[in-house]
């Protein structure tokens, strides 16, 4: 299998996450933000604005009357980035919120650098960039009134879009001075002055989305509402078995079918996450085409892929876990000698299933290919990538493509390919029409790219005072030889690693015809529930507190050993659990949730997780109930983050933290995509279930503002809930949970 | 099939196959896509919108059935978008991706036309078919009890198309 195009957006190990910091450390110090500077250059773009609406640069323009357009550059996919990047841009520019009008970026990575969400990366790649070009136009503004009154720049000062000049009592606003500003060269970025972070306005405040209006109104914003002249509904059906080609299909019947105007086979190709071989079916209205590919009979290739399932690679990884490891990834001091030493050991099999992304808003595009030139409307979240995806398969160049980005009904990390994209693209250039791809919800569910399963064999041990001495993973993921399916890897480093003094980890693959990729906290997601779940056996193990045993955990950190090729700048370096900040969020959701000092009755418990990752420090406590007969009731959540010194929008951070973890606790409950005969079983809402209103419980959330640079919150609080969770249903009912989801289990106790 | 529909208060002359489903007369015949598709199968309500005053899912739908009824969609709670759940939802800053709140709306709108004073079990009841990927339903429930609120102190609670 090849990786998909979007891999290197989601920091991940090795070496493409070097690559990744790298790109963000120059992003972050400013090296590459020329472009920025450059007003919106391109001469159409220049013709369709309004006269008298000067740019001061690719991101901001400000019309006579004071009103800022801001450019949003990342897609929006509900992660609140849309509203974010330009909070930052206003506040330097020393504008008052309402003031601004917020516009969406296309694709144009000459003018915006980096047009992507994935990873949790625009926070922390664009915190200080984006404050800059805030500030370099706020110079500029300050310029031109200081030339107007003939007086020096550093005499006048601003507030709320006016300069004012205090010794003269003049003042004007941004509106009467844009034309003029646009004129000035644009300052260097990097020595510009950025305001002291105590002088924020908009930033640390509570801002409601941009979209939110047209959202409750019902306004054409996402890539399902995108219209054109002569605009057709396409539907693309491809194998249920993952690759599978076309050997022949029924086409004559179902071009006669009402309201179908072409049918044809697509021969595509065999990378999971590009063209696929299928059959196209353009209709007037997509619910022709949905009638029509139920009479559409195919004769499929299956190939070997049909052979795969999840029983299979159950019984295999069993097969393997009597095996060694195929390969070591990490082993520090002596596993062996500790746990032959131990005063006890405790061995537990771990595994959780494949897991679907599930976004409301199935996958589709808008396409149009007319004189060799390429337009798509795509709600993407890597559309750099698709771009270069479209391009190679199309054969034409990638000047020849524009890719207009609209919001998207949530990612999650489904659109980081583009599969749909290049189907879309194909389909619209071979049909000669522009065309609406739209995927049912049952393809959606059953051609994605699932968060691999994963198998873990664990040996941990403890010394007579109760100390963590050893611990042994043996993995088995899914891959070949040494590269791993996508998502299905496992960085060395990854806690505990580095908090044990004995410790192996070893890794054993098996082959994957099934498409696998990042969904919402990529790796942590399923290994925080297996870690900090063996973690909790441990203690008790130990007979400890789970609370204490973990403090005694975080307090002996080795330092990490320098890699074989260390970074060229330190900066560079991958960024690793901080144990003084993850000590400060453990002690805060401890103290918030009064954990270990509640009396509490048999059958209700709280359990405690954390979990790093995407630069997000969390700890999380769940307190859940069951009943005798097994009925488990989670009756609430805390939740303690350290994202850095600022929470730049607390009304989105803290709707970002209870969805994810509220995300969490619909996988531990009842999400699993199971495989059989290479093809996926479910198909919809009713099979693979989505948490419900009524299942939404409170999540109290705390920040703990630390002296570090603001980082992202899509991912890193979603992690811990899942073994809080099931650690909180131990403590209630001394079971332990050890493979999910939980409605595979029988919970009761007596 | 020649068909008068009354959507949001104004009637549309459409000639469309009376099996055609409802969603998608909405959205590529009236030309009104606020109205989303999410599952095809009356599972997600992201396709919900009011026939004759109740919820119902317009996605499994043929329009056939609602000849003569008054339809009333997101684009019809209110026509500046100061129905009491609207300015409560921007007030609270509930979507995330969004794409499930119109359906959400729509059923919010019909549980305050009935109970102007929702409990949490009605809430309960009148909206756990509404799926929200991104699980903002903690500010879902406070929304409907905030416009509740809001419609005690006069705010439009009636749609434009004189249906609640």
């Amino acid at each position: 299998m090849t990786a998909p195009s979007g891999q290197g957006v989601v920091p991940a190990a090795g070496v493409s996450r070097r690559g990744f910091l790298r790109v963000s450390a120059l992003a972050g110090g400013g090296l590459l933000l020329s472009s920025y500077l450059e007003p919106l250059g391109a001469a159409e773009d220049q013709a369709a604005r309004p006269a008298g609406d000067p740019a001061l640069n690719a991101f901001v323009r400000i019309t006579p009357d004071g009103v800022v357009t801001i450019v949003a550059k990342n897609p929006e996919i509900g992660q609140g980035v849309k509203t974010m990047l330009p909070m930052l841009i206003a506040e330097e520019l020393d504008v008052e919120w309402k003031s601004v009008r917020v516009e969406q970026a296309p694709l144009d990575t000459v003018r915006f650098q980096a047009q992507r969400a994935g990873g949790s990366t625009a926070t922390p790649i664009n915190w200080l960039p984006m404050r800059r070009v805030g500030a370099a136009g706020r110079a500029m503004l300050v310029a031109a009134a200081a030339q107007k009154w003939g007086v020096p720049a550093a005499e006048c000062e601003t507030s709320k879009g006016v300069v004012h000049h205090r010794r003269t009592g003049r003042s004007l606003g941004y509106g009467e001075l844009a034309s003029a500003a646009a004129a000035l060269p644009a300052p260097d970025l990097i020595s510009v002055k950025l305001k002291d972070p105590r002088e924020f306005q908009i930033i640390g405040t509570r801002v409601g989305g941009v979209d939110n209006h047209s959202i409750v109104t019902g306004k054409p914003l996402y890539g399902i509402d995108v219209k054109l002249p002569g605009l057709r509904y396409a539907t693309f059906v491809k194998c249920p078995v993952f690759g599978g080609k076309v050997k022949s299909a029924n086409l004559a019947e179902v071009k006669a079918l009402p309201g179908v105007r072409q049918v044809f086979v697509v021969e595509g190709g065999s990378a999971l996450n590009e063209l696929l071989p299928g059959v196209a079916i353009i209709a007037d209205r997509f619910w022709q085409a949905r009638r029509a590919r139920e009479v559409l009979r195919v004769t499929w290739e299956e190939g070997a892929t049909a052979q795969q399932g999840s029983a299979r690679f159950a019984a295999r990884a069993a097969e393997l876990f009597q095996e060694k490891p195929q390969r070591s990834l990490r082993r520090d001091g002596d596993p062996d000698a500790a746990l032959a030493a131990a005063a006890r050991v405790v061995r537990a099999d771990y595994a959780y299933p494949f897991i679907a992304h599930a976004p409301l808003e199935p996958q589709n595009c808008t396409a149009r290919f007319h004189d060799g030139k390429l337009e798509i409307w795509a709600p993407a979240q890597t559309p750099e990538a698709g771009r270069a995806l479209v391009a190679k398969t199309l054969g034409i160049p990638e000047g020849a493509i524009r890719i207009n980005l609209t919001r998207a009904g949530g990612g999650f990390g489904r659109r980081l390919n583009n599969d749909y994209m290049v189907e879309a693209a194909w389909i619209a250039r071979q049909s000669g029409v522009p065309v609406k791809l739209l995927w049912t919800r049952e393809e959606d569910m059953q051609h994605d790219f699932y968060r691999p399963a994963g198998f873990h064999s664990l040996t941990g041990a403890v010394d007579g005072s109760g100390k963590l001495t050893a611990w042994r993973d043996h993995f088995v993921s899914f891959g070949e030889g040494e590269k791993f399916a996508p998502g299905a890897d496992l960085a060395p480093g990854e806690f505990p690693a580095r908090f044990i003094p004995n410790f192996a980890l070893g890794v054993s693959v098996m082959p994957l015809g099934v498409p696998t990729g990042a969904l919402r906290a990529p790796r942590s997601n399923g290994l925080a529930f297996v870690f900090q779940s063996f973690i909790d056996e441990m203690a008790h193990a130990a007979g400890k507190d789970p609370l204490q045993f973990r403090r005694e955990l975080l307090a002996h950190p080795a330092p990490e050993p320098a890699p074989a090729a260390p970074p060229a700048d330190a900066a560079a370096r991958p960024p690793v659990l901080d144990e003084a900040r993850m000590l400060g969020v453990l002690e805060l959701v401890a103290e918030k949730s009064a954990f270990g000092k509640r009396a509490l009755p048999r059958g209700t418990g709280m359990g405690l997780a954390f979990h790093y990752s995407h630069r997000g420090h969390f700890a999380e406590v769940v307190l859940a109930s069951v009943t005798q007969a097994g009925a488990l009731k989670v009756e609430k959540v805390w939740v303690a983050g350290d994202v850095g010194s600022v929470i730049i929008n607390p009304s989105a951070a803290e709707n970002q933290v209870q969805g994810a973890v509220l995300d969490g606790i619909a996988q531990a409950l009842g999400q699993e995509i199971t495989i059989d005969g290479g093809r996926t079983e479910q198909s919809n809402f009713h099979d693979f279930p989505l948490l419900r209103l009524t299942q939404a419980v409170p999540v109290e959330v705390h920040f703990r503002k630390t002296d570090f640079p603001p980082t992202g919150l899509g991912e890193p609080a979603l992690p811990p809930v899942i073994p809080a969770l099931c650690n909180a249903i131990f403590a209630a009912t001394g079971k332990r949970v050890r493979s999910l989801p939980l409605s595979k289990h029988d919970l009761a106790w007596s | 099939m020649k068909l008068r529909l009354k959507v949001n208060g104004r009637s549309h002359s459409l000639d469309v196959p009376e099996d055609a489903p409802l969603l998608w007369v909405l959205r590529d015949e009236v030309g009104l896509v606020g109205t989303k598709f999410g599952c095809g199968a009356a599972q997600c309500g992201a396709c919900t919108v009011h026939v004759d005053g109740v919820a119902t899912r317009s996605c499994v739908l043929p329009v056939s059935a609602v000849r003569g009824k008054e339809i009333t969609t997101v684009e019809g709670l209110s026509p500046e978008g100061t129905h009491a759940l609207q300015r409560a939802w921007e007030e609270l800053d509930v979507p995330q991706c969004g794409y499930c709140q119109a359906g959400q709306l729509m059923s919010a709108a019909a549980l305050l036309a009935k109970k102007p004073r929702p409990t949490d079990g009605e809430i309960d009841a009148a909206m756990n078919g509404n799926l929200c990927r991104c699980a903002t339903y903690l500010r879902i429930r406070k929304a409907i009890h905030r416009a509740a609120e809001l419609q005690g102190e006069g705010a439009p609670a009636r749609t434009a198309g004189g249906q609640p």
